[in-house]
């Protein structure tokens, strides 16, 4: 069919190219891999690219050996019990906050969530009559509500949950029930709703750093209207529902003082361990984060996946804030100002990226205890107060730093 | 003995509102065969390869695999149907292990209680699988599988996705541009790359702008001209610049559409 001129051309077509028969006589290494000699520096580059781990660990060592040396009663079981009560709030704040971050994303209204879900726990059990029980669940699924408000306006954005919220609210209150049953119940009931899934989807996919800043603010501003900005007293709890307190309860262990919540806290690390390392679903929690549109690619349902990721936050967040009334005694609206950036100190110390599918959850419980053990050693050592939030401001720009450089890949 | 296709569209034709990407486009793959697509810019290649693989729905037209009509709603629905896609990205994650990549999706699951209620990962028996594949298509230079993907050169990593697909893949296999990113040597390495999948069976609708690449690998060459198909040729019957004339309009395409040897339709 073909005309004779193109003739010559029709034998080269088969087979390696004329240019490309030369590459039998090159080298082949480009599909192998050669191991090069490394410099001790190239070589703990690749070992902290591979341990995401590593370096908290290390960091954490040198400073306990340094602040024990400097401070003398530092080693006591008394200060390093009490070290690990103050960092068990923030350490399973920052837990939730890692799962988010995982994804590429960042939740800055973690402490807010809190907040709201141990102002309904309290209130609902000391003032409402509620069983210490059901307050807390109710606590909890505010918590896991107010979590996937924001995972659904970085997806979807589903617009039904949150008016039947907002219409149950107006409705409860019309009918002259009393505000600390009216919050609680609307969002149980958006909450059943969006398990539906039904309704039109805005497909706005917002950026979770902007959702969520408006989320802290929403959720700081219910958080008011529920509590009408009062504190429920530490003895209320304690005669009405000792079930929220329960986790400021202490254990003796080897002569140190432990209380429940920092055993929730190592529980909350140990089950969020096992689901990113090994379900598939903490395989997609960090291919998502890596790179979405591969995940997508993949056949990773990327939305669920986001979606399943803030909630739990949320659920992780009001976890904390039962261990919270523990830790505090009382339960003030005002408190815990500082979580949201407490907590992504801890992750970003932990050695997590900001940019997403890289760190490991145990990172973040290191991370905490740093600026745990920096705050009572440097205290211990008599330095002002400022000086160690100057410390802890350090921490954070040498971890980006060390982030910046761990990413860069030596192939 | 009659060769029948693997998949075929008839009247294909997708509009985008007023612009239509595909206008009555038909298309067959046999087993077997390595089909090429070739098409200038903005011919509707992308288009017709996102209608087989799921990517878009088609409005008219039909698609039938092994004779029966099908419709796929997602690229899920079309992987589950045995038809792998490698993307030109190559939809792999850089900061993940070449097994956990080779998984991504389609994760395996420990047997027993492990498995089904604390759903825990069979990564050895995964691992085990993704190294045997690798080491078939002669892929296992690559030092460990629990390596990550971004530790790989560019030609590794296309490796790394044409394993994926050749493993899982039970139809076909498509590959957009696979070598358009890749320097010379790594070039030849994924054609005979290519060419390995094939003599396993594997029938692959290779889409590429590289002429060079494409007669050299490809049974039959489809061309695209003007949102449907223009032509089908084989590559032993014209020569480079015929294929390229037939797709741009230089040359009138010939009357009959190239099958393989034995092959019917319908």
């Amino acid at each position: 069919m073909a005309d004779d001129q193109a003739a010559p051309s029709r034998g080269a077509a088969r087979g390696p190219q004329d240019f490309e028969t030369r590459l039998e006589r090159s080298a082949g290494e480009v599909a192998s891999f050669e191991e090069r000699d490394r410099s001790p520096l190239a070589r703990f580059h690749h070992f902290l690219h591979a341990n995401p781990t590593a370096a908290p660990v290390v960091v954490l060592v040198v400073s306990c050996l340094v602040f024990g040396a400097v401070a003398n009663n530092f080693f006591s079981a008394f200060n390093l019990s009490l070290i690990i009560q103050q960092v068990t709030v923030i350490g399973i704040l920052g837990a939730a906050q890692t799962l988010v971050i995982l994804t590429a994303g960042i939740d800055l209204s973690v402490a807010a969530i809190m907040v709201l879900s141990y102002m309904v726990m309290a209130r609902l059990a000391v003032q409402g009559d509620v069983p210490a029980v059901l307050a807390v669940l109710a606590g909890l699924a505010v918590g896991l509500a107010c979590g996937l408000f924001n995972g659904s306006l970085v997806t979807r954005t589903r617009l039904v949950p949150v008016a039947v919220a907002v219409l149950a609210w107006v409705l409860l209150l019309g009918l002259g029930l009393p505000l600390i049953y009216v919050v609680p119940l609307g969002m149980v009931a958006g909450l059943t709703v969006g398990w539906l899934a039904f309704g039109p989807a805005l497909e706005l996919r917002l950026p979770p750093f902007i959702v969520t800043l408006g989320a802290w603010s929403i959720f700081f501003a219910l958080n008011l209207w529920y509590s009408e900005s009062e504190t429920i007293r530490s003895q209320d709890i304690d005669a009405t529902a000792p079930l929220l307190k329960v986790f400021g309860l202490r254990v003796e262990l080897l002569g140190a003082q432990f209380t429940l919540g920092s055993f929730l806290m190592l529980g909350i690390f140990l089950v969020l361990w096992y689901a990113l390392n090994w379900t598939g679903w903490g395989r997609a929690v960090y291919a998502v984060g890596d790179d979405k549109e591969a995940a997508e690619l993949s056949g990773i349902r990327t939305d669920r996946v986001l979606l399943s990721v803030y909630g739990t936050a949320g659920l992780l967040c009001a976890l904390g804030g039962w261990a919270a009334i523990g830790r505090v005694g009382s339960a003030s609206p005002q408190s815990f100002y500082e979580g949201n950036l407490d907590a992504i100190t801890a992750v970003v110390i932990g050695g997590t990226s900001l940019f997403g599918g890289r760190g490991a959850i145990f990172g973040t419980l290191f991370g905490a205890l740093i600026v745990g053990v920096f705050r009572s050693g440097l205290k211990l050592g008599g330095v002002d107060v400022l000086w160690q939030t100057f410390a802890v401001g350090l921490l954070i720009i040498v971890a980006v730093a060390m982030d910046q450089w761990i990413r860069r890949v030596s192939a | 003995m009659s060769l029948k296709p693997v998949m075929t569209g008839r009247g294909l034709t997708k509009r985008y509102g007023r612009v239509t990407a595909m206008d009555g486009a038909d298309f067959e793959i046999f087993p077997g065969e390595i089909l090429a697509i070739i098409g200038d810019n903005g011919a509707g290649k992308s288009t017709l390869v996102k209608a087989l693989c799921g990517a878009i729905h088609v409005d008219e037209g039909e698609i039938r695999l092994d004779g029966q009509p099908v419709a796929f709603k997602s690229p899920m629905e079309a992987r589950d149907a045995g038809i792998e896609t490698v993307y030109q990205n190559l939809a792999l994650s850089p900061a993940l292990s070449i097994a956990d990549n080779m998984f991504l999706g389609r994760e395996l699951y420990k047997a027993g209680i492990a498995g089904s209620v604390f759903r825990m990962l069979d990564k050895r028996k995964m691992r085990d699988f993704a190294r045997q594949k690798l080491t078939e298509l002669g892929l296992m230079t690559v030092q460990s599988i629990t390596q990550t993907v971004e530790t790989l050169s560019g030609g590794q990593r296309q490796g790394v996705a044409v394993a994926r697909a050749a493993a899982f893949a039970t139809r076909f296999v498509i590959m957009d541009e696979p070598t358009a990113a890749l320097g010379v040597k790594e070039s030849r390495r994924v054609l005979e790359l290519i060419l390995d999948v094939k003599r396993r069976g594997m029938p692959i609708v290779l889409i590429s702008h590289n002429m060079p690449h494409v007669f050299e690998v490809a049974d039959r060459i489809h061309i695209h001209r003007l949102s449907r198909r223009h032509a089908v040729i084989r590559p032993q019957d014209f020569s480079m610049s015929d294929a390229v004339a037939i797709m741009t309009g230089a040359m009138a395409p010939p009357a009959e559409i190239a099958l393989p040897a034995g092959a019917v339709l319908d």
